[in-house]
Parts: structure tokens; C-alpha cells; sequence
């Protein structure tokens, strides 16, 4: 089924890659500092912005975009329904819920700390959306993710609540915005965990496509279903809470970058995969670039411009989609 | 051989099947008949372990069902339910070939390409290979659903009214392939059938189900009678003997 896949590389994906080498190089070189190549090797100050700022946000937000946008393959492989992401879904709120509760009743606890306890409330939020999505008539397509954004909501004002309560209410939009200029070396690098859970979901990509045909497809298969389902659930968590907050919430990558590349190759992941990740870094630090260009030298925060590029992308989506879900 | 014994199911406080004992041989084609909301789809569901067992025992080559890993079970029994809807957008030859999962867990080998192509031919895929099953209309997406369940290559295949959506022509084609891979390959399918003449034709075993119960079992000669009919349909229907098979004119 997937020979071809594996033996050559399709030419979408070679687009991507090379897209995204042009990108890596710009990112490097855009700040408020101004770093024309040159003087990267002649110049040891320079060097040194590269490598303690310029790379570790650039790293970071590869990291972030393709494993958001893996996130949200896995989310709608789940819930089969490709109207549903890890933000809209309650998983990240989830994950702003357990950081905000951690800093107020540990307050000296470190990123490690926080990151662990961030995806286990990630885990238990996401695995109720799951339950209760599971449940929902699959002739109405659309209630699950309207069931997922009144969940995320519910969860994302109890969230408000007691950070209004607690006095966090400025601290709270470091991780429901996401911001790469904090990023730095030193800042980022539990995102590689996130790397980790996509070379997982590469692993077991086949298993996750025939998890689309549903539970008793998977069965029939000799899929262990309950177990691959608890699998995909910890690599949507870790993905979702890790970048949560280590960069903050960055709205539709998960929905829009796996439905683009569905329409394109389909829905074979062992095929897949690799394009979705690669367009979710394509996405994430072209907006990331966006940002800092706008209105340079002042800085916009991707979050802010994921959420204008990627609601006209998901709107373009939605009115150009046949109709069926 | 598949044996059931003493199998009830219950949803909620609702009996959906009561204390069924059934054995089906190795090799053959058991049609399951009857009206609907009989149960045919819950005892199939049950045999190939899609729905939990509650009171019973069901074993199939003496491997029981609820203990026996998954994907050794995989290997040995397929099945094709009536409401698969692949929501995913697979190419038919993508999707065939995940019927082979269970043998080499993604990884597919000159023999496994064969036997995909085997089945596309069987069914007459071949000029659909390449399509996304999302455009391809029911009746070819069915053969699409079946050509997976045949590539699985098990000894035994379930089938819950796959000539849903079918034409004349293929209902007749897939039928006559069954037959083919049971005489052939001494494979077992066991098929739910809502066309009685399709069972009388090419099935070597009927079992009739009615309310949770096997109602009357036999070969199509001995039971496709007027009187059984009435007794699991509920109403009156004529029989004729045309070159030695009984065919049931019920249209009237």
C-alpha cells in the first residue's frame, strides 16, 4: 500500500522540505539584531546571538509546528472527525489548567515539573473529550467539535477563574498566547520530547490509519484498540502540554495543516506523516517570521498571527470542502 | 469449526439472544436468515469478538474468543460488518492492502502484493486501484469493503449482508466467489442474507434466527419449505423446484 511512498519521495514533500530549508535560513537571520551572514564566522558576538537566541527559537519552532500539527492528526484520527484539534478540544486547557494550578501551589517548581504535571491534567481532559466524542451520533459530524469548543470553553473560564482569583490573570497569556521571542537556549529543550512522541506516531502510523476506519475495523485487524487509543491519547498530551508551556497556545495548526495535506495525498499516514510535520514548522515559523516583520523592530506574537492566517486558511477549507466531514 | 454454546446477550435489560448453541464445521458456506432485529448481527459480532461476551462460550479452531490475543485471531477470522463506513481518505488499493495487516503488521511483502492484486481482480477493482474510496459510488465501495476482508486470507470469513448496495451482476459475482474460495480453498463463510434465494442457492447450511433464537436449521432442500417460512418470516410464500433447487417466490 505504501511502497511507493516509501521508495521515493512525493514531489509535495519535496516542496516542503525545500520550503522549509528557506525558511530556517530567514529565521536565523530576521531579529532586531541586524546579522548578515558573514559575519556569523568572522564574528564571535554574532555567533554567540546565533546559537543562545536565533537557533533555539528557530529549533523551537519547528518543534512546536510539526508536532502540533501531529498532535492534530492524531486528535482527528481519535475522534474520527477532522474537525477537531488539541486546542479546541480542551486538551490544551486541559494543560493551561494543571501549569496554572502548579505555579500557584508550588510556585518554585521548574519547567520539568511543570511540563509533567501540565500533561497529566492534559491526558485526563483529553481522554474525557474522547469518551464523551466516542458517544456522540457519527451522523452528525459537526457535534463533536462543537461539543470540544463548550468544553474547551468551560475548561478555559475555570482556568480565567482562578487566575483572576489567584491575581495570575497577566502571567495566564504567556500560555494562551503563544510567543516565541522568550524562547532561548536553555528555554526550549523539553520540546525535544515532542520530537520524541512523532518518531512514536511514525512507528506506528499504519496502526493510527486503520484506528480511522473505526473500532471494529481495528479489531478485525487484530488491533489492540483500547491500548493504541491510550497511546495516541499520551502523545497528543505531551505534544499539546509541552508547547503550551514551554511556548503557549498556538491556535489551528492542528486543524488546518492535517486537512490541507489530506486533501492533497489522503489519508494514508505511513505517507503523510512526514508532510504534515514538515508543513506544521512551514506554518508555525512562517508566522513565527511574519511576526517579527510586521511592524519590526517590535515583535507580534505568533499565537496572535496564527490566529488571523489560520482562520482565513480554515475558512477557505471549509467553503471549498464537499460536504461530508 | 466455530462452536457457540449456551450464548445469551443482553442490552441493557433488552434480550437480544437467548442460549444459542450453534457448531459450524470447517469448510462451507452457513447462511444466517431471518427477520429483522433477529440477532444475525449480534451473533456475528460476537463470534468475531467485536462485542464483549456475557454468558457462553465461543471458540473457533478451539481458540477461545475473549482470551485469545487479537492479532492471532486476526489471522484466523475476518469479518465484514454491514454499517463499515471508512470515513478516510484511502485509495482502493491502500485500503485492500490493509486487509493484510494482521501478517505482516504494515510491512508488505511480493507475496502479500500478489494476493491484493488477487482480490482487486476478484472483485474488478483493478481500474479503481487508484481512486479514493470517498469517490467511488456504495455498491463499489461495498466491493472495495469485501476485497479488504478477502485479502485478510483467513480460513474463516463473516459477512454481514455484503450484497447491500450490489447490483444483480456482482450480488451474483460475489456470491459465486464465496462459493469458489469455500469449495476451492475449504474456507468457512458464514454470511447474513436478506435474499432467500441467494442462500438457497449457494449455501450449504441455513440457519433461520427469529427474537434471539435459531429457529430451524438445515440444508436449503429441507428448509426452505412454506411452512418454515411462514414460521420465520410470519407470512405465506410459494416454493418451486427449478433444476433440483428451491426457489422462493415471495413477491405475492
Amino acid at each position: 500500500m505504501n511502497t511507493a511512498a516509501r521508495q521515493k519521495p512525493s514531489p509535495i514533500g519535496l516542496a516542503a522540505g525545500f520550503v522549509l530549508a528557506v525558511l530556517v535560513m530567514l529565521s536565523l537571520f530576521v531579529g532586531v539584531i541586524d546579522m548578515p551572514f558573514r559575519r556569523v564566522l568572522s564574528d564571535a558576538e554574532a555567533l554567540e546571538l546565533l546559537l543562545i537566541s536565533r537557533l533555539p527559537r528557530t529549533l523551537a519552532a519547528l518543534l512546536t509546528g510539526s508536532g502540533l500539527a501531529i498532535g492534530g492528526l492524531i486528535m482527528q484520527t481519535l475522534a474520527r472527525n477532522s474537525y477537531v484539534e488539541p486546542s479546541t478540544a480542551g486538551t490544551a486547557q486541559s494543560a493551561e489548567l494543571g501549569v496554572l494550578l502548579v505555579t500557584l501551589l508550588w510556585p518554585s517548581a521548574n519547567l520539568f515539573i511543570k511540563s509533567i504535571v501540565a500533561t497529566t491534567t492534559a491526558l485526563v481532559g483529553t481522554s474525557v473529550f474522547l469518551m464523551t466524542a466516542h458517544r456522540l451520533p457519527p451522523t452528525q459530524p459537526f457535534l463533536v467539535p462543537l461539543f470540544g469548543i463548550v468544553y474547551g470553553g468551560v475548561i478555559g473560564a475555570a482556568v480565567t477563574f482562578v487566575a483572576w482569583q489567584a491575581d495570575l490573570l497577566q502571567y495566564l497569556s504567556v500560555w494562551t498566547n503563544g510567543d516565541f521571542s522568550g524562547v532561548l537556549r536553555g528555554r526550549y529543550e523539553l520540546l525535544w520530547a515532542a520530537a520524541a512522541m512523532l518518531v512514536v506516531a511514525w512507528m506506528i502510523a499504519d496502526r493510527l490509519t486503520i484506528m480511522a476506519m473505526g473500532r471494529d475495523a481495528s479489531i478485525g485487524l487484530g488491533i489492540d484498540y483500547s491500548r493504541m487509543l491510550q497511546l495516541g491519547l499520551v502523545i497528543v498530551s505531551v505534544i499539546s502540554a509541552l508547547s503550551t508551556v514551554i511556548v503557549g497556545m498556538i491556535p489551528f495548526v492542528g486543524l488546518v495543516v492535517p486537512n490541507i495535506v489530506s486533501r492533497l495525498m489522503g489519508d494514508n499516514l505511513r505517507g503523510t506523516l512526514p508532510v504534515v510535520a514538515m508543513s506544521g514548522a512551514i506554518l508555525v515559523l512562517g508566522c513565527d517570521i511574519l511576526g517579527r516583520l510586521i511592524r519590526y523592530p517590535y515583535e507580534i506574537p505568533v499565537g496572535t498571527v496564527m490566529g488571523c492566517v489560520g482562520g482565513v486558511v480554515f475558512l477557505w477549507l471549509l467553503f471549498r470542502r464537499p460536504a461530508h466531514a | 469449526m466455530i462452536r457457540v454454546e449456551k450464548v445469551s446477550l443482553k442490552h441493557g435489560s433488552t434480550p437480544i439472544l437467548h442460549d444459542i448453541s450453534l457448531d459450524i464445521p470447517k469448510g462451507g458456506i452457513t447462511a444466517l436468515i431471518g427477520p429483522n432485529g433477529a440477532g444475525k448481527s449480534s451473533l456475528l459480532s460476537l463470534i468475531a469478538r467485536l462485542q464483549p461476551l456475557q454468558t457462553g462460550k465461543i471458540s473457533i479452531e478451539g481458540y477461545p474468543v475473549d482470551t485469545t490475543p487479537n492479532r492471532d485471531l486476526a489471522k484466523i477470522i475476518a469479518i465484514l460488518r454491514q454499517d463499515s463506513i471508512v470515513t478516510s481518505r484511502l485509495r482502493v488499493r491502500e485500503l485492500v492492502g490493509f486487509g493484510r495487516f494482521p501478517h505482516g503488521r504494515g510491512r508488505l511483502t511480493e507475496e502479500d502484493q500478489r494476493i491484493i492484486d488477487q482480490s482487486l481482480q476478484q472483485f474488478d477493482l483493478t481500474d479503481l486501484a487508484g481512486r479514493f474510496i470517498e469517490t467511488l459510488s456504495g455498491g463499489q465501495r461495498q466491493r472495495a469493503l469485501v476485497a479488504m476482508a478477502f485479502a485478510q486470507g483467513t480460513d474463516y470469513l463473516l459477512l454481514d449482508e455484503p450484497l447491500n448496495n450490489l447490483d444483480m451482476y456482482f450480488a451474483r459475482e460475489l456470491m459465486r466467489s464465496l462459493r469458489k474460495i469455500a469449495d476451492g480453498k475449504g474456507k468457512t463463510v458464514v454470511i447474513v442474507l436478506h435474499d432467500i434465494n441467494q442462500a438457497g442457492v449457494y449455501a450449504d447450511r441455513i440457519v433461520a434466527m427469529k427474537s434471539g433464537r435459531i429457529i430451524a436449521d438445515g440444508p436449503p432442500s429441507e428448509l426452505l419449505t412454506p411452512e418454515t417460512l411462514h414460521a420465520i418470516f410470519g407470512f405465506g410464500m410459494r416454493v418451486e423446484t427449478i433444476d433440483g433447487i428451491p426457489i422462493v417466490v415471495h413477491l405475492r
